[in-house]
């Protein structure tokens, strides 16, 4: 009976009842039902999620998908965050603009992380669509203010142009001015990466004043402090508000002209930037203070009593992003004030220097844990840090979905108890029954990776650095992890005989990364021969890999499922096993 | 999600078995950082000492055997504590927060020390530019063997014997050089000039150095004059 209800709907039904169906997963599970179910679905989907390039050709996708207007891209593996990636591995997002703008004249969003965009796929991206709306370029590079001149000049109707931590080269040209007078729906714009010769002010301000829709500014560092209050009275609707340079002493005109414009921004929501500011000058932000949710002050270089008569004022705050300036003494402040905390990161003001400079330990995150139940997301960068603290930060939150610990030195132990962190990380597996993210630091042996295999099944991404003592740890993690797909590790004695085991598992997995691990290049070989839907790639700056003995280990590893097949855009040290590349690698 | 292909236990599992054995051997042949004293081993625990020189590479030992009869160098009275370098990419603190907080803290602050300087670097022939933080190397050797690794694909029998770089105090050698075919790293410094590398003390290299550029030998002769001149002032 309910089949022949499936099938007595008329496509138009079903299609609307698709439309209601935004996630990724649930498309997917959707279009598996069955063929009729795979065509309507196919027609209607309208947003791309591509969690890695090269996962897929723009070719495959374009045919699956005719009419699509939103698409999601990532490159590069996340540890080139931290140049673990060498320049030029790849990541350009040319070949995907260049059949799309054949293929979907209607596109309306780009979203890019880690890509390489060169000038030219900005400027083909101005010509091929005509009702371009949304342009984001996360953690990119390649391009310079020529690419964003060609965006800013044709795309009549965009909405949102966000370019957060990208870098950007100078090309002199006053990309803003770019903006025709007639263009008035920017709605979002954060190009807080910008040099300081890269935005001319005044272009700026009267883009401003001419676009009442705009909600989130995040300007860059160089606009001073007098022209901030300017911009904010010209947008006085912001909801987020990236702010710029302070300058070096307090001058009352200047800070009650800004303490003005801020009053006036009733709906801001949200702050960030503060680069180079004097604290001062905070007052002159205590009337949004109390409606704010989301605080980025980890540019800030202001010491903890500063820091703590701020977050005094923000009762409502969910979001802290933080330097560990803080210290203790703050987060037991925040854990007081601001009940409604969901997300803390600390990042660390002297990540290089052995000695701590602020008084910041474990203590301060146990405080958020008991005092904050909302916690979900913490990243905390600490010196010091014992089992104890973890298992009572466990019980505390078990609500956390996403836990990132670095404990800056390598191989540190429990300072009260010389021991290894297995038992406290363990804790967190086990009460943090949602968890999806997991970074792990500090002295650890086989034993967390027991307790992660075992516990963690929700989870979805592990970063791991410095820990273990054999195979048997990453076996523990790919035989029992069973929603994992992003795994990422560094610097441990992980070899051959646990991917081997394990390599089917490699195939659920978007992706596997291992640098100054001991895994051989025979190993590679016989997994990338195995294994035909899993690109293995060996990063290895010393030379062909082939050309050293076989149990050689690799520098570098990158392993990813795709459909595509090889890639055709490696530089010379990255290997494949496709034959041809052999030729190319010799000089 | 099981498991479907047993890759390594049975008949791989020998393969790989039996390599274990050999891989304790590797390490011999291994690159590895070796600081004077140091002897064959490689602890993998000690990461202080196995980064320095290499960019990207920190070799480790793959067995646990080797651990438990080594005594961390920290702890061996006979030696004394390797300098405190840079490991690459820890802690995880991206570079784009770490250049900010550089910019910000020299603007303020006496100690520069960790202020980063990243310069890019290309090679002629070379099809992508690469970049390097100055501050990770404390003299122009290290710089060099960075380099040499670097773009060792392109440059595998073009170095000379000495590596990259070359003595520049020489006249009659510098002369050589430029006349050669091997390569040479060149530098833009602030003042926007091309110079080439090694001419001053290292410390002022690393503050007036905006980029690098690899080039062949005797593309540099036009550099020459200039450093000619220094030379023989130094003579």
């Amino acid at each position: 009976m309910p089949k022949r209800l499936a099938y007595s709907l008329p496509d138009e039904v079903l299609e609307h009842v698709f439309s209601f169906i935004q996630s990724d997963k649930d498309r997917n599970v959707v279009s598996a039902v069955c063929k009729s179910w795979y065509e309507i679905e196919r027609w209607c989907r309208r947003k791309i999620f591509v969690g890695n390039c090269y996962a897929v050709s723009p070719k495959m996708v374009i045919r699956r998908f005719p009419q699509v207007e939103s698409i999601e891209l990532k490159g590069k593996p996340h540890f080139a965050d931290f140049n673990l990636v060498p320049d030029g591995w790849g990541g350009y997002v040319l070949p995907w603009i260049t059949e799309m703008a054949g293929a979907y004249p209607w596109l309306e969003e780009i979203r890019l992380k880690r890509m390489v965009v060169m000038d030219e796929s900005l400027e083909l991206i101005a010509k091929s669509f005509k009702d371009f709306k949304v342009l984001v370029l996360a953690s990119c590079e390649g391009f310079s203010t020529d690419g964003l001149a060609a965006i800013a000049a044709s795309c009549k109707n965009l909405r949102e142009l966000d370019l957060r931590e990208s870098e950007v080269d100078d090309s002199s040209v006053h990309w803003l001015s770019h903006f025709p007078e007639t263009y008035t729906s920017m709605v979002s714009l954060n190009i807080s990466c910008l040099g300081s010769d890269e935005v001319s002010f005044s272009a700026l301000e009267r883009l401003v004043s001419r676009c009442p829709n705009l909600r989130s500014l995040k300007l860059n560092r160089a606009v001073p402090l007098d022209k901030t209050a300017n911009i904010l009275r010209l947008a006085p609707q912001l909801v987020e508000f990236g702010t710029c340079t302070y300058s070096a002493e307090l001058r009352s005109d200047v800070f009650s002209n800004l303490a003005g414009a801020f009053s006036n921004c009733k709906e801001l929501r949200s702050l960030c930037g503060f680069w180079d500011v004097v604290p001062d000058y905070f007052p002159a932000i205590y009337s949004v203070c109390s409606r704010l949710t989301s605080l980025n002050l980890s540019y800030a270089t202001i010491q903890s009593p500063d820091l703590i008569k701020l977050v005094s004022h923000c009762p409502s705050l969910q979001r802290l992003l933080v330097l560990d300036y803080i210290e203790d003494s703050g987060l037991e402040a925040l854990a007081s004030n601001c009940k409604d905390l969901q997300e803390l990161r600390v990042f660390p003001s002297d990540p290089f220097d052995a000695e701590p400079n602020a008084s910041l330990t474990e203590q301060g995150l146990v405080a958020v844990s008991l005092g904050c139940p909302k916690l979900q997301a913490v990243l905390y960068f600490c010196r010091r840090m014992s089992n104890a603290a973890l298992v009572t930060i466990a019980q505390n939150s078990p609500n956390l979905t996403r836990f990132r610990l670095c404990i800056i030195e390598p191989n540190t132990a429990d300072y009260l108890t010389g021991e290894p962190f297995d038992v406290g990380f363990g804790a967190i597996v086990v009460h943090c029954k949602d968890l999806i993210r997991l970074s792990l630091s500090g002295l650890l042996t086989d034993c967390v990776f027991e307790y992660i295999g075992k516990y963690a099944k929700k989870l979805e991404m592990l970063s791991v650095a410095f820990a273990g003592d054999s195979d048997l740890g990453l076996h523990h993690v790919l035989s029992g992890c069973e929603s994992l797909r992003k795994l990422e590790i560094r610097d441990c004695p992980f070899g051959d005989k646990a991917l081997l085991t394990n390599a089917a598992k490699l195939e659920t997995m978007r992706s596997l990364w291992m640098s100054s691990c001991s895994v051989s290049f025979g190993a590679c070989k016989l997994l990338s021969q195995k294994m035909p839907r899993l690109n293995v790639e060996v990063i290895d700056e010393r030379g062909p890999p082939d050309s050293r003995p076989e149990n050689c280990t690799v520098d570098k590893l990158y392993m990813y499922r795709s459909v595509a097949g090889p890639r055709f855009d490696m530089p010379p040290f990255v290997w494949t096993k496709d034959e041809d590349l052999a030729l190319r690698l010799s000089p | 999600m099981e498991v479907g292909v047993k890759m390594g236990m049975k008949g791989g599992g020998d393969e790989v078995g039996g390599k274990e054995k050999e891989k304790m051997g590797y390490e011999e042949t291994e690159l590895r950082l070796g600081l004077p004293g140091d002897g064959e081993v490689v602890r993998k625990r000690d990461f202080s000492h196995t980064v320095d020189l290499k960019l990207n590479l920190i070799s480790t030992s793959p067995t646990d055997d080797k651990d438990k009869n080594i005594v961390p160098s920290h702890l061996d009275p006979a030696k004394p504590p390797p300098a405190k370098a840079q490991v690459v990419g820890w802690p995880p603190v991206r570079s784009f927060r770490k250049n900010m907080l550089a910019t910000q803290k020299s603007s303020g602050s006496e100690d520069s020390g960790e202020k980063a300087a990243f310069v890019k670097v290309s090679m002629d022939g070379a099809p992508y530019l690469r970049k390097v933080d100055l501050r990770m190397y404390k003299t122009y050797q290290q710089l060099s063997d960075a380099l040499a690794k670097m773009f060792s694909s392109f440059t595998i029998g073009n170095c000379g014997s000495q590596g990259l770089l070359k003595d520049f105090m020489n006249e009659s050698k510098l002369m050589d050089l430029l006349n050669g075919s091997d390569y040479v790293p060149t530098y833009e410094d602030k003042d926007g000039d091309w110079m080439l590398v090694g001419d001053v003390p290292w410390e002022m290299f690393i503050e007036s150095c905006k980029r690098l550029r690899i080039m062949k030998g005797t593309e540099a002769i036009g550099l020459a004059p200039r450093a000619m001149e220094k030379c023989k002032n130094r003579s």
